[in-house]
């Protein structure tokens, strides 16, 4: 038997051919880390939304936090890019000569757009509470927040109507442009015909669905833990609701997902063997045990249980952690299951290389944890500006 | 014997003196700048090429490999190796071996991209060989190029004479060429961290010389031609009764580089 195997391992691996420029994974450590940190953007301004445009009253009290929490990893948006980049110091040509038919040449645009956007909401949402700080503080942060109330402390029930009317507008064209950002981060993978994994018309949807989703787990996993670590009080309706949401579109997330390999299968087309010999090959850890049976059955299964029953929210805020940071390492594993694992297969349909990635360099482990920690200093940051929650604010709030 | 003397030592120091001569004419050939013309002593090998003015020419250019020529010698590899200063484990253009056994299991390598030649037979096989072939590789010059749609700042462009090239000057270095190109010719040079291919050594094609490989090649099996010239191999090989075929024709990129005798087994 052994011997059998040995046999058949000896035959895969003299079959076993990558093309000889195949051998390095160009696509690395900060490639995983770009959709994952737009995703979460992406999502955490769907929350906001919510409550905002589609008035799920429930959101009520993490519709500021979401907005600064996006704020935060927008910041951070563009460092694994440049950090990748081999000459990142040419990075703003990408602005000034695009290349019209490059899905990589829109981001600059698409990214400053929606930093253009997101910032004002924020400024409109938050100026009656800049205008009290402005009114409270000495020194430099009066002048802080007369800038960041446009200078204008006029709360006049007219002024608070237009900057109603100008949020909901804001928040209006921003579903749609948080869909396009990420949307577009799926395109920019499902255009590469070139690899079977990527080449498909569901990545922007996947892509999208799954940025939804950390984006709600995000919120929920910070707002719970910023609320335990400061002492204060946790809306537990508001968590269920997220909850909801969150288990809503991680059903279609995961389906979708599923769907696409499962569909795959079905039609059976010579690029299923490619595939099939990479999904029980060099992916099958990360894909099938981690992404797939741990980190997508197990909190589906959670998610549906905390959604159908009733429970005490001592159970509730329990779960909801566990449950988030488990959605938020299947997205983590996706994007690595897509990325690093696209480039995994060569382009002789022939062979599998194996990643493994650095501790060091500018793509190492150690940088993705700076990049990754960063949003989390930058939110601190915004949090000693922006009160994160309405309950801190001043009177004048409405 | 006092003349016979006499003689040797007139012989030598004639010898001697034109042995200094020789030296220092020498000497002087190599201070002396060449003049920019002197290309043209070597003979011009696409007719009509320097006659061309415009930065672009009129012409179509055409690759053709003949497999069933290839002997896997590696000439090419090390020409083009040479040419470019490629730096080790990256390669603009590789040799792979394959071998089809009785049956039907296909074996493909491409050790060290055939730099080395294939000089030793593959050992391990499980099955006896029924055939076994050579397949060089290089830039396919894609009439459709996917390396070109997806550049963001336009380093990689397409002359109008059909050659795909890369502007290491302006490419940024994100590898997403690289990730769109069907036939991995691409690669990030790790010493200027820009994306680098084979240009069908464009610098040479512009002074009338064909390609390095083109020109090492021992058994004629790699061919470079105008298309727009109806003598020219190319054409004749393109437009006779002959097996040829390109490679992935289903990804749509059109190549402009063409197999004599292409087998269903080679991707």
């Amino acid at each position: 038997m052994s011997a059998g195997m040995h046999h058949a391992d000896g035959v895969v691996a003299l079959s076993n051919y990558v093309f000889p420029n195949d051998l390095h994974v160009h696509w690395s450590l900060m490639i995983v880390l770009y959709p994952y940190i737009t995703g979460i953007v992406a999502g955490a301004f769907i929350v906001s939304s919510l409550y905002h445009v589609f008035g799920v009253k429930e959101l009520k009290p993490i519709s500021r936090y979401s907005l600064i929490f996006a704020l935060a990893f927008l910041c951070c948006a563009t460092w694994p890019l440049l950090l990748h980049l081999g000459h990142p110091e040419r990075a703003f040509n990408m602005f000034l000569t695009p290349n019209p038919t490059s899905a990589m040449a829109g981001f600059g645009y698409i990214y400053t757009a929606y930093l253009i956007l997101l910032v004002h909401e924020i400024l409109f949402i938050y100026r009656p509470t800049m205008v009290g700080l402005w009114q409270q503080s000495r020194g430099i942060m009066r002048g802080l927040y007369a800038f960041l109330s446009f200078y204008n402390d006029n709360l006049s029930r007219e002024s608070l109507a237009l900057d109603h009317k100008i949020i909901n507008f804001l928040a209006g064209i921003g579903i749609p442009m948080a869909c396009v950002l990420h949307g577009y981060v799926g395109f920019i993978f499902g255009g590469i015909k070139a690899n079977p994994l990527w080449a498909t018309p569901l990545m922007p949807v996947i892509f999208l669905l799954s940025a939804c989703v950390s984006g709600i787990a995000g919120i929920v996993l910070t707002y719970i833990l910023i609320k335990k670590v400061t002492g204060s009080t946790i809306d537990v309706t508001c968590i269920r609701t997220s909850l909801k949401f969150l288990w809503g579109f991680f059903i279609l997330d995961f389906v979708f997902e599923m769907l696409e390999v499962f569909t795959h299968f079905y039609m059976s087309t010579h690029h299923w063997h490619v595939l099939e010999n990479l999904l029980w090959g060099p992916l099958y850890t990360t894909y099938w045990t981690l992404q797939v049976k741990i980190f997508s059955v197990i909190p589906f299964i959670l998610l549906g249980i905390l959604c159908l029953f009733k429970f005490k929210d001592r159970i509730i805020l329990f779960f909801a952690p566990i449950v988030s940071l488990m959605i938020l390492m299947q997205v983590l594993l996706m994007r690595w299951n897509v990325v690093i694992g696209g480039q995994l297969m060569s382009n002789s349909t022939r062979g599998q290389v194996f990643f493994h990635p650095e501790w060091g360099g500018r793509e190492g482990i150690i940088a993705a944890l700076i990049v990754m920690s960063a949003p989390f200093v930058i939110l601190f940051i915004l949090s000693r500006i922006f009160p994160l929650w309405i309950s801190e604010e001043t009177p004048q709030e409405t | 014997m006092e003349e016979i003397k006499k003689e040797i030592a007139r012989d030598r120091r004639a010898f001697i003196k034109k042995v200094l001569g020789g030296t220092i004419a020498g000497s002087l050939l190599l201070v002396i700048p060449m003049p920019a013309s002197s290309f043209r002593h070597i003979a011009e090998q696409i007719p009509g090429m320097r006659d061309e003015t415009d930065v672009f020419t009129t012409r179509q250019f055409a690759f053709v490999v003949d497999i069933t020529a290839c002997i896997g010698c590696g000439s090419c590899c090390v020409a083009d190796k040479a040419e470019y200063n490629v730096p080790d484990g990256n390669y603009r253009t590789w040799v792979e071996r394959y071998i089809i056994d009785d049956h039907d299991g296909v074996y493909v390598d491409s050790p060290n991209g055939g730099l080395d030649g294939y000089t030793k037979a593959r050992e391990g096989l499980p099955h006896p060989t029924r055939d076994t072939f050579f397949v060089p590789k290089l830039c396919n010059m894609c009439e459709k190029p996917s390396c070109t749609q997806v550049c963001p700042v336009g380093a990689t462009y397409k002359t109008d004479d059909g050659f795909i090239l890369v502007d290491g000057t302006r490419c940024v270095g994100c590898s997403y060429c690289i990730q769109a190109c069907p036939y991995s010719v691409r690669f990030i040079n790790p010493e200027t961290r820009t994306a680098e291919k084979c240009t069908w050594c464009y610098h040479r094609v512009r002074k009338g010389l064909l390609p390095a490989c083109v020109t090492v090649c021992p058994t004629h099996a790699r061919k470079f031609g105008d298309l727009s010239d109806k003598n020219s191999e190319v054409w004749k090989i393109l437009h006779e009764p002959h097996v040829v075929s390109v490679l992935k024709p289903d990804m749509g990129n059109q190549p402009a580089l063409h197999y004599v005798g292409l087998r269903r087994e080679v991707v």
